[in-house]
């Protein structure tokens, strides 16, 4: 570690990694609620299985993204944190908001939560993904500003780079959209227009721009390519990410009400977002073939290859899939929908997480550049592990969608949705083992933390600071 | 990348390029919600139809069920749900009050909300509202 305070990103990984087992215990009650339908009901509905599920998601990542900034922006701008305090403090903040909130899910119905915390005087809640009650969003917002308030004096009062420009630029876009979950009017076809401007500005608009920069980070310092050119690289990214992802909004546009101009604006430039994606894999290889150093840590530079390549098929291919709008005419809100939300959401936002986490955590725990080999050997079986069930899940997946949209949409004589639900089972159990198995890998890649650091014979100081 | 091909260059594309994306977006949003009127049926909310989308919020439907194709994918789409009864606030009514608090065994099962009668009139004319929605001819057919 450069500086000390990078520290602070420690438990923000730990938590970070707590809560995503959390979503996945609850992502395999639903699955299971999916084909055993009564299955603990009516303790936990499958709608907050699934509320519990997906906040998990997003606040692990938020955890995720706050850590990484913690550890990289010190590096980056050469001084340390302004102010680790603040950075502790938000850290339990956060933690004990979410852990409430995720109590408040489970123990009251969500009507008597909706009651509890006064949802009447800013009805924000009952949307998908913005569950959270009005007063945890209000805390949301106000961990998301000490946060960048801390990193921003640290940033304006260091060394300016590309990469935690691009990064700032990301958290801020992060923050001030999510200003948009406040705005709930009746009109619902308002609503959904600007739950919008939350939900797609963020996955393919500003968290781009904050995973490009973490991609950039963890690759200039695992390959020792000239900094000029990896950051050339990223504004390219960047560039292409906003040019398209912005007017992509329109692929979420078509049946909502909205006018139809929007099924020629929304097809076209959602159909380059793939674009962006595909530069950052070969970006990805590109820098890792013409590396200057061998970099010990030889598992996060498999997280950081997983990202780029996991992120173009999940965002990139499968998005592509169902974003044209005579195709998604019959696809809109399916199970071809489910699967790509999970193989994009995996594949951009979980990788880079975890790669952040796998490169830093060896310089917060031991202050070396790499884990122990055995630690690395289990990190990098867990990354088979999930990355080909969470294939295998969408693959499943897409092939109930098809199978649901042909008989309930497309077919001469339409089915119902639960007729045909009942039909599809067999995929829905396929989808559920391989789940097992994604658990799997993720106990395996916490157990690789578990691993005793040997002499650190294998790498020496040396290496050490140079790879530093 | 070429050396031609500068950073300054890059980092001017992307400043340019998205200063104008966001101004063309913004520019389409407002025309769009100036146009909406024609279209989202706002003309037919009452303070019941606000009622409905309360209830509809404060107890999380669309966690299991897609409202317009947007939600989750576990019960049937909602936004034709008025026609696929027919027509009959009554029959939409009836279902949502007649939920087994205990589930059906074995089957996916709605729960019991306990609403009251204000409430589930709410619930029938928001989903009715919703229903007169343009929504450019979606959904395909009458099973959602
Ligand atoms: C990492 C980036 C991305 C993530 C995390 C992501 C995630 C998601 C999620 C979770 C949904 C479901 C939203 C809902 O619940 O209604 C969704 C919908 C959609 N996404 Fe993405 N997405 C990404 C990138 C893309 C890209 C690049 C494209 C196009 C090429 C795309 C096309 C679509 C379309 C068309 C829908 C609407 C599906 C429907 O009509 O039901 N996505 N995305
Ligand atoms: C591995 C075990 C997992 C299982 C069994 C599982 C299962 C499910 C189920 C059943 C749903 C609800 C679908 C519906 O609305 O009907 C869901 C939603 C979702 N899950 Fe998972 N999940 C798993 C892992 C994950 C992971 C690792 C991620 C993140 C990368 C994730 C992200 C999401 C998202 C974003 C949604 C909302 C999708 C949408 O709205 O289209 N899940 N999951
Ligand atoms: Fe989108």
């Amino acid at each position: 570690m450069k500086y000390q305070s990078q520290s602070v990103a420690k438990p923000y990984f730990i938590a970070a990694l707590g809560l995503f087992l959390g979503q996945i215990v609850f992502g395999l009650i639903m699955g299971l609620q999916y084909v055993v339908g009564d299955f603990l009901f009516p303790e936990i509905p499958f709608n907050v299985a699934r509320m519990v599920h997906t906040n998990l998601l997003i606040v692990w990542l938020l955890f995720g993204f706050m850590g990484a900034s913690y550890f990289l922006i010190p590096e980056e701008a050469e001084r340390e944190l302004f102010s680790p305090k603040l950075a502790i403090a938000l850290f339990w903040i956060f933690l004990v908001a979410g852990a409430l909130t995720i109590v408040g899910y489970l123990a009251v119905p969500y009507a008597r939560l909706a009651e509890m915390t006064g949802n009447d005087l800013l009805p924000t809640m009952g949307r998908e993904f913005l569950e959270q009650p009005t007063i945890t969003k209000i805390g949301i917002v106000v961990v998301a500003l000490g946060f960048l308030f801390n990193v921003g004096m640290t940033v304006l009062t260091g060394r300016k780079t590309v990469v935690n420009i691009v990064l700032m630029t990301g958290l801020t876009g992060l923050a001030v959209l999510f200003l948009f979950s406040f705005y709930n009017p009746v009109n619902l076809v308002l609503d959904k227009m600007f739950w919008w401007w939350v939900v797609h500005l963020w996955v393919e608009g500003v968290w781009e721009l904050i995973m490009a920069s973490i991609l950039a980070f963890v690759l200039i310092k695992t390959t020792g390519v000239d900094r000029e050119v990896i950051e050339k690289w990223l504004y390219v990214i960047i560039a292409m990410a906003l040019i398209t992802g912005i007017l992509g909004t329109g692929h979420h546009y078509f049946w909502i009400g909205t006018p139809e101009y929007w099924q020629y604006l929304g097809s076209i430039f959602s159909a380059l977002e793939p674009i962006p994606f595909f530069m950052m894999t070969v970006f990805a290889f590109n820098m890792v073939n013409k590396r200057r150093k061998q970099h010990p840590n030889k598992a996060a530079v498999l997280w950081a290859l997983g990202t780029a390549v996991v992120a173009f098929l999940g965002a990139g291919v499968w998005g592509f899939l169902h974003t044209l709008a005579p195709v998604n005419y019959y696809t809109h809100g399916s199970q071809i929908t489910a699967a790509h939300g999970h193989l994009a959401f995996y594949g951009a936002y979980v990788l880079i997480v975890l790669t952040m986490i796998s490169y830093a955590m060896p310089y917060l725990r031991w202050n070396q550049s790499a884990a122990p080999w055995r630690a690395q050997v289990m990190e990098m079986w867990s990354f088979w592990l999930m990355t080909i069930s969470m294939v295998s899940i969408t693959l499943f997946l897409t092939a109930a969608g098809i199978l649901q949209v042909w008989m309930q949409r497309a077919a001469e004589e339409p089915q119902a949705f639960m007729v045909v639900q009942e039909k599809i089972a067999l995929f829905y159990w396929m989808r559920e083992y391989a789940g097992l198995v994604f658990l799997t890998g993720l106990l395996l890649y916490l157990a690789s933390f578990l691993v005793k650091n040997e002499a650190p014979s294998t790498i020496t100081n040396e290496e050490a600071t140079a790879a530093a | 990348m070429s050396e031609t091909f500068t950073k300054s260059m890059a980092r001017n594309i992307y400043l340019g390029g998205s200063v104008f994306f966001i101004l063309l977006f913004l520019a389409l949003s407002f025309d769009t919600v100036q146009t909406l009127p024609e279209r989202d049926n706002r003309h037919n909310i009452t303070p019941s139809v606000a009622l409905g989308k309360k209830v509809w919020e404060d107890n999380n439907c669309l966690g299991c069920h897609t409202l317009m194709g947007e939600g989750a994918y576990f019960a049937p789409e909602l936004v034709n749900v008025y026609n696929r009864f027919g027509e009959s606030k009554l029959a939409l009514k009836a279902f949502i009050a007649g939920r087994p608090a205990d589930g059906i065994p074995g089957r996916r099962s709605m729960p019991q909300f306990n609403l009251s009668e204000e409430e589930l009139d709410g619930l029938a004319d928001f989903l009715k509202y919703a229903s007169e929605i343009n929504a450019a001819g979606w959904p395909p057919n009458i099973q959602g």
